[in-house]
């Protein structure tokens, strides 16, 4: 067990339990803020892939922006200030079965993969991924036009986003 | 390689000699050593916001042409060791009806915060936390942590003016991350990496004199991120009964208040890092690193002080205005600035030196006139539609006669 | 060293539990909540992949970071959406939501 593989493993559960916490709290502020650890907690094993950018990433739009949006709109649509009615619906079993299916087919879909239980290769010192990625966002053979599009697309939902919940008074 | 040129390795090998002749297995043995260390930089950096209390305190008091604290030991260096002790002996109260986790959390958020910027610092070229290649970010990233603490504060205290101060202020500290990032994106342009290091050593002509706007906007973007005014929505005494710590008080209220000190102390830091050389000053870190480390820590007191300055002396402004200014002003100038240094910093570099420095100095002496220029315009015509044109005043003044 | 297996675990873990909200949740939000979490196991998926295959190959980080910008928009535009729907049928849970039916 080398150290990697318990850091691995304590953020892992970390992130899973938040995960739950989210899709199971009745109180949607607390909801919002279990996801905000399961973020981290998401943030950290992209570190430990060594991709640190986006873990950094990661913190900066989603925690930063993405959740915050959450607490917002969770604070603007709720009546009262305490939560009485369920959080699940009718027919939340299903929806536990359905999870429980995908889990299992994706697990044993992969277990008949010869490269399941690869191990990773070594990092190459001075391999410098952030100016490689910078490289391929913006390099014509490479990956330029979806990130135009992305942009593109960023400024549509910013637009839509504004207009929709405009409050002409 | 002694102890005065390279003191955190020389104390680390001693350390880890220590241990392992204990039996610690080396990698506990490597934690260990780094639970120390940041041990001992906390431990430090709590003492010094100590003495920013302390500092604040004098230095608003001159500002208001008063003597401040001087009862509690010379000079009132003793003050804030009493504010600390009152602070604990308070009663640890929780409002009703708040939610008590979230309630405990925030104040424990934002000190964290804060503190971790610290791990990013570059204190002399050999003495810092970890030499992050992204650090630009991580300081984003931070201020997200903090933005977080605050909207939990503000909620979880069961209180409409607590509730609404945070609002503020979390609208104000997310709107005003975007001039910052670009003008983050600056020093990273101008130096090509965006590791904190990288960035100080690049410094050969200092970054404030080839993008001097730029430092300007970072300045102000760093302010409101702050919550200190000009930008104290959140906490204004008089208009929100200081917002998202209404209802904290004793040591969280401590911890919010000196987690803001010493914020605005690492933002003096950084201010200073991004633009005026870190801890680079006509060659003197290389003689020892503790030289390094006194010419930063008095850069970011230069930086602090400025930051109390604005503080002291400017009133404060209606949210409306801070976002308008924000997203109507300071948001286009930034992008412009970004995109002008990008491309003159391409043309000019190659050539002469005293080019280089004087056609981006002039540079951004124009766009930030132009930019004031289209303010003004903007301003007169905003005027002129609300009062009425000068000369059908004068008229309609005759006509009454 | 960390096999394969255990990030893609990891990620269809974190799917599953996302799509369990998506599915259960009476609140719309709370479903926006669910599509987060399937979202950031898709992009675990995704830089595992980068990670343990050929690391030279950028597609995998560029993907991810495609999927950040996709996210932010999708959770900007929703939540005003959601935000909107309040405003006019004072009511967020899902099964009310019902103008439509027949």
């Amino acid at each position: 067990m080398t150290a990697q593989q318990i850091i691995f493993l304590v953020v892992s559960f970390v992130t899973l339990g938040s995960a739950l916490m989210v899709v199971t709290s009745r109180n949607l502020i607390h909801a919002a803020l279990w996801l905000v650890s399961t973020l981290f907690g998401v943030a950290i094993i992209y570190t430990l892939l060594n991709a640190g950018f986006l873990a950094v990433v990661q913190v900066v739009v989603y925690i930063g922006a993405i959740a915050i949006l959450f607490i917002f709109a969770v604070m603007l649509t709720r009546k009262d200030m305490r939560d009485q009615s369920p959080q699940l619906n009718r027919n939340w079993w299903m929806g536990a079965l359905l999870a429980v299916v995908t889990f299992g087919g994706l697990f044993s879909l992969l277990q008949s993969w010869s490269g399941f239980s690869k191990t990773a290769a070594d990092f190459p010192s001075g391999f410098d991924a952030i100016g490689r990625l910078g490289e391929a966002l913006v390099s014509p053979d490479a990956f330029v036009l979806p990130f135009e599009v992305a942009s593109v697309l960023l400024l549509a939902a910013l637009v839509g986003a504004v207009y929709l919940a405009f409050n002409r008074k | 390689m002694n102890f005065w040129n390279d003191p955190l390795k020389i104390a680390a090998d001693w350390l880890m000699g220590i241990f392992t002749s204990w039996g610690m297995p080396e990698i506990g043995a490597q934690a260990l050593i780094a639970f120390l260390g940041i041990f001992l930089l906390i431990a430090i950096l709590m003492v010094l916001d100590i003495f920013l209390v302390w500092i604040e305190r004098k230095v608003v008091a001159r500002f208001q042409d008063r003597i401040g604290p001087n009862r509690l030991g010379p000079y009132g260096l003793m003050q804030p060791f009493a504010d600390i002790v009152k602070l604990l002996i308070k009663e640890d109260t929780t409002p009703a009806g708040a939610d008590k986790v979230v309630y405990n959390i925030a104040p424990m958020l934002s000190m964290m915060s804060v503190l971790i910027l610290w791990a990013i610092v570059p204190l002399a070229p050999v003495i810092l936390g970890v030499d992050l290649n992204v650090g630009i970010l991580f300081l984003i990233a931070a201020g997200s942590i903090g933005t977080l603490s605050i909207i939990m504060a503000g909620w979880s205290s069961n209180n409409k003016f607590a509730m609404v101060g945070a609002f503020r202020q979390v609208a104000v500290m997310i709107s005003f991350e975007v001039p910052m990032l670009a003008m983050l994106l600056i020093p990273t342009v101008l130096s090509g990496s965006m590791g904190m290091n990288a960035i100080i050593q690049k410094q050969d002509i200092w970054f404030v004199a080839l993008a001097p706007l730029g430092a300007l906007i970072f300045l102000i973007a760093a302010i409101a991120e702050l919550g200190r005014a000009p930008f104290d929505m959140a906490e204004g005494e008089s208009e929100l009964v200081s917002g998202y710590n209404i209802e904290y008080s004793g040591m969280k209220f401590g911890m919010f208040y000196a987690g803001e000190l010493l914020h605005a102390f690492t933002f003096g830091g950084f201010w200073s890092i991004l633009f005026f050389g870190g801890y680079r000053f006509f060659g003197l870190e290389k003689v020892s690193p503790f030289l390094a480390i006194a010419v930063i820590l008095f850069k970011a007191m230069i930086g602090y002080w400025i930051i109390m300055w604005v503080k002291y002396t400017m009133l404060r402004i209606r949210i409306d205005h801070m976002l308008a200014f924000n997203w109507k002003f300071l948001t286009p100038l930034s992008f412009v600035l970004l995109m002008m240094t990008a491309l003159l910093n391409a043309l000019l570099r190659g050539g002469s030196t005293w080019l280089y420095i004087s056609g981006m100095f002039l540079s951004n002496v124009l766009l930030a006139w132009s930019a004031l220029e289209i303010a003004r315009t903007y301003s007169r015509r905003e005027r002129e539609k609300a009062e009425g044109p000068k000369q059908a005043l004068g008229v309609v003044a005759e006509v009454h006669h | 060293m960390i096999p394969l297996s255990w990030f893609l675990t990891l990620s269809a873990g974190l799917f599953s539990i996302g799509l369990f909200g998506v599915l259960s949740r009476r609140n719309a939000v709370a479903i926006l909540l669910g599509v987060e979490l399937m979202l950031n196991a898709v992009n675990v998926n995704l830089v595992a992949f980068w990670r343990y295959g050929d690391l030279a190959q950028m597609a995998g980080q560029v993907f991810a970071i495609i999927v950040f910008a996709v996210a932010a928009a999708e959770v900007a535009v929703g939540l005003a959406l959601i935000i909107s729907v309040y405003r006019r049928r004072n009511t967020v849970i899902a099964n009310d939501l019902d103008l439509l039916k027949w």
